[in-house]
């Protein structure tokens, strides 16, 4: 790997992807970078920034105050605004100069958190990762709290009539500025689900504390899979990971009845894979781990041939169909790539796609930004769409 | 009187009660959703055919890539990264990574679309911190890629409270892309502002009467149009990021310099037009006809806003307290100013508006609790001068303008005092205005 990108862009990164994952729950969050730093995060990842307020902040680090570990300032900072504001929790997340200098953020969250009386924590971020593990790590930390609600609340659920789902994983990086949550909805409804929390837009953190008594967790990108799998351990709740796209809806619908009934986690698209046939054309998907692997399957059901997915992000084998790569740099896509007869990815990857390749537009935040955020995808409902502009 | 629209609050004070050393104390930091300020990827695009390589993280290398790819695809194709990962705090040669990086990056542009004139290498905190031998590293770039010339730039804002602010230290390593060679009698060049200086301030008519040619560096198409100002026999400079280039100009070549800061008042204005006569070796022209017109149409303005409110932040303008007074002493109601800090040039400026405008709210432009937005909101119809004013005290009523649009002098004056009548008269979609990064730059984001 040689790190370089001559023409492509890189991915956000994990502290922002932590913002994005906790922006709606009340709490105070502050990335410990210099200044100027958060205006990536507002600027390109965060569309709710102009018109729905969040306690995000940068710390402001300058030179002397990591030579001369000045974390005094910070606590009394932050503290300054916990009191003013009473956040529901204070979160310190550390970027890259933080992270090389060591700065012990658990003992200053914990300092915080005496001062206060406001829980505090920080969580591993370095912003030398991608957004994906962000999400995972802030996910992960809601779950820690809903074990510790559940395991503290007097069970009232109502009675069974239909499995409640938890949706885990949807963010603006990788659903949009809306999270396709109209469209989560009425898939939903149609199939006799009810959506008991979405993690994370357009529910509140006492919505996702109540969440442990759901049936199921539907995760619907790699930043969910780290809060799925502790609620499975710790509370029994099975997770189904996949996206409803087209044909493969039924087949969501079916698992995720199907881990309510027997406890167990669920990876539909990847019972989908074909046999591949060896002179089949090269096609490929370039995205987030789950949305891609969702894809292709949906793709190689309605017939489309099949697909590869590449992963360029954070992901984990468990989610993986078998031919899947992970493959991130230019160096490594592009010879890849070169005799491809259709891609199917972010368009500032077209830069490095041969000119002979079918290239299909599919927009992500995650990469891209808002720079084509009025072309977004909602695959939930726009697969036919993105099937009808595929070569014949 | 101040509006007073809200309870005393941590993030304004009355002006007469600041202290222009330090308004407010240093705190978390707001990030306004208001985008029109330059970045330094915006400002090194203003070299022509110049290739930008930035080394860094993700987190950081995030917002200048989409900068770029903001401003569209010929842009885009002048920008490239070196990404550092983890393993490389620790594991990593990092001289080697940049030498491998950048010859890596130059190959494939070399294939692909020419190998650009000049390379604008920025290095971030992180070598700062471990230490990477950064004068080893370029001795290297320099002679396997002897036709490119290197500069030595930084994205460390760690760095830019006590040492030079990455967007000084951009200018600095510009100017020091020009080759050494004498300087070209009777030729100014306007350097190191990011928009070009208006084609209609006196600046440009006191070098025409003086014969001297007016170049421009933010007006350059080519390199070779971009060698031109190395040859300048005098430099004009307003940006302040502009002075340790300046400094290095005229200590290491033999180039004079003038500063003239975008001030507004009349005096002011007068002061440095007579400064730029004598270095031109002009009679200073009679102004005074311009200088009534200009008078007047801010006459004309004041009786057409009446009372209404205005606010002004620190963006508007690169002197924003300069105009202030000029807005004072015409009867304008300016009763915000959202700003951190006071320019040495307009200290006293400040002083005269503490005294003869006390109760003007001086608001910090990125406090913490200016994040709830009932904290923040003008009621009632007011007019905002610049992007984050408009934003925070949320009107549609506003004057889109960055860094003076290049404005210096009455000509330019009496245009601004129309704009600013046109913007008190028509809304406009702030959220999707202010949204635009680089204002008045090249910009690819869908309508």
């Amino acid at each position: 790997m040689k790190q370089t990108a001559r023409i492509i862009s890189t991915y956000s990164a994990d502290n922002f992807g932590v913002c994005s994952a906790l922006y709606e729950m009340g709490g105070l969050i502050v990335m410990h970078d210099p200044s100027g730093c958060n205006s990536t995060y507002t600027t390109h990842d965060e569309p709710r920034w102009y018109s729905r307020d969040s306690l995000i902040y940068i710390s402001a680090l300058t030179e002397q105050d990591a030579v001369l570990g000045r974390d005094q300032r910070l606590i009394e900072e932050i503290c300054d605004v916990a009191l003013t504001h009473k956040p529901r929790f204070i979160c310190v997340i550390p970027s890259q100069i933080a992270f090389l200098i060591g700065t012990d953020l658990k003992a200053i969250c914990r300092l915080i958190e005496k001062r206060t009386g406001i829980t505090s924590f920080t969580l591993p971020t370095n912003s030398m990762h991608y957004y994906e593990q962000g999400i995972y790590y802030g996910l992960e930390e809601l779950a820690r709290r809903v074990i510790q609600h559940t395991g503290q609340a007097v069970s009232h659920n109502p009675p069974k009539l239909q499995l409640r789902l938890n949706l885990l994983g949807v963010t603006p990086l990788d659903f949009g500025p809306d999270g396709w949550l109209p469209a989560w909805k009425t898939w939903l409804r149609q199939n006799n689900f009810h959506l008991q929390s979405c993690w994370a837009m357009n529910s509140s953190l006492d919505e996702i504390l109540r969440s442990g008594s759901a049936d199921v967790n539907l995760v619907a990108s790699y930043g969910g899979l780290g809060a799925a799998r502790l609620l499975w351990r710790e509370l029994g709740q099975p997770y189904v990971c996949g996206l409803p796209l087209g044909p493969l809806a039924p087949t969501l619908a079916q698992a995720i009845q199907k881990a309510g009934e027997t406890k167990q986690p669920l990876l539909p698209y990847a019972e989908q894979t074909s046999c591949i046939p060896a002179n089949a054309p090269k096609q490929f998907i370039i995205g987030e781990t789950i949305l891609a692997e969702s894809l292709a399957a949906a793709l190689e059901l309605s017939g489309a041939g099949h697909f590869r997915a590449i992963i360029p992000v954070e992901t984990d084998n468990e989610l993986l169909r078998s031919d899947s790569l992970r493959l991130t740099d230019e160096c490594e896509l592009e010879p890849v790539l070169k005799d491809a007869k259709t891609i199917i990815a972010d368009p500032l990857y077209q830069a490095i796609c041969p000119a002979s390749a079918h290239f299909l537009r599919l927009p992500h935040m995650g990469f891209s930004g808002r720079l084509y955020q009025k072309e977004l995808s909602n695959l939930l409902q726009d697969f036919p769409d993105l099937l009808h502009r595929l070569p014949t | 009187m101040p509006l007073l629209s809200h309870a005393p609050h941590p993030a304004w004070q009355r002006l007469a009660d600041a202290d222009p050393a330090a308004f407010f104390p240093h705190n978390l930091e707001y990030s306004c959703p208001a985008r029109g300020n330059w970045n330094i990827v915006h400002t090194g695009m203003l070299v022509p055919e110049a290739h930008q390589i930035y080394v860094c993280a993700s987190g950081c290398l995030r917002g200048v890539i989409l900068t770029a790819a903001e401003m569209g695809e010929t842009y885009r194709r002048r920008f490239s990264t070196v990404e550092l990962l983890e393993r490389d705090l620790l594991l990593t040669d990092n001289e080697q990574l940049l030498i491998d990086g950048v010859t890596d990056i130059l190959e494939k542009l070399k294939k692909n679309q020419g190998l650009p004139p000049a390379v604008l290498l920025f290095t971030a905190c992180f070598h700062h911190f471990i230490g990477t031998d950064l004068s080893y590293v370029y001795s290297k770039l320099r002679k396997r890629w002897p036709g490119i010339d290197f500069a030595e730039c930084c994205m460390d804002p760690i760095r830019q409270s006590k040492s030079l602010k990455p967007e000084e230290r951009l200018r600095l390593e510009i100017a020091r892309l020009w080759p050494e060679q004498s300087a070209t009698p009777k030729r100014a060049v306007c350097f190191g502002s990011n928009l070009p200086l208006s084609k209609d301030s006196e600046i440009y008519a006191l070098c025409r009467a003086a014969g001297w040619e007016l170049l421009d560096w933010a007006a350059c198409q080519t390199y070779a149009d971009f060698q031109q100002p190395g040859s300048a026999s005098l430099y004009i400079w307003q940006h302040p990021h502009t002075f340790p280039a300046i400094r290095w100009l005229t200590e290491n070549r033999e180039h004079k310099a003038i500063y003239l800061p975008q001030v507004w008042r009349s005096e002011e204005l007068l002061q440095e037009f007579t400064e730029l006569a004598d270095e031109l070796g002009l009679a200073l022209p009679d102004f005074a006809p311009a200088q009534e017109r200009a008078l007047k149409a801010w006459q004309e303005l004041g009786k057409e806003l009446g009372s209404l409110p205005i606010t002004l932040d620190y963006t508007f303008t690169l002197e924003p307290f300069s105009l202030a007074r000029l807005l004072i002493e015409q009867g304008f109601r300016l009763v915000r100013i959202y700003a951190d800090a006071v320019s040495p040039e307009t200290r006293e400026d400040f002083l005269w508006l503490q005294e003869h405008a006390p109760d003007i709210e001086l608001w910090s432009a990125k406090h913490p609790d200016l994040r709830l937005s009932e904290n923040r909101t003008l009621p009632g119809k007011s007019l905002a001068l610049g992007q984050k004013a408009a934003y925070y005290t949320g009107t549609p009523y506003f004057v889109d303008i960055i860094d003076g649009a290049g404005i210096t002098g009455w000509a330019g004056q009496e245009r601004l005092a129309r704009i600013i009548s046109e913007a008190a008269r028509s809304p406009k979609d702030t959220q999707s205005l202010i949204a635009r990064k680089g204002w008045g730059g090249p910009c690819a984001l869908e309508d």
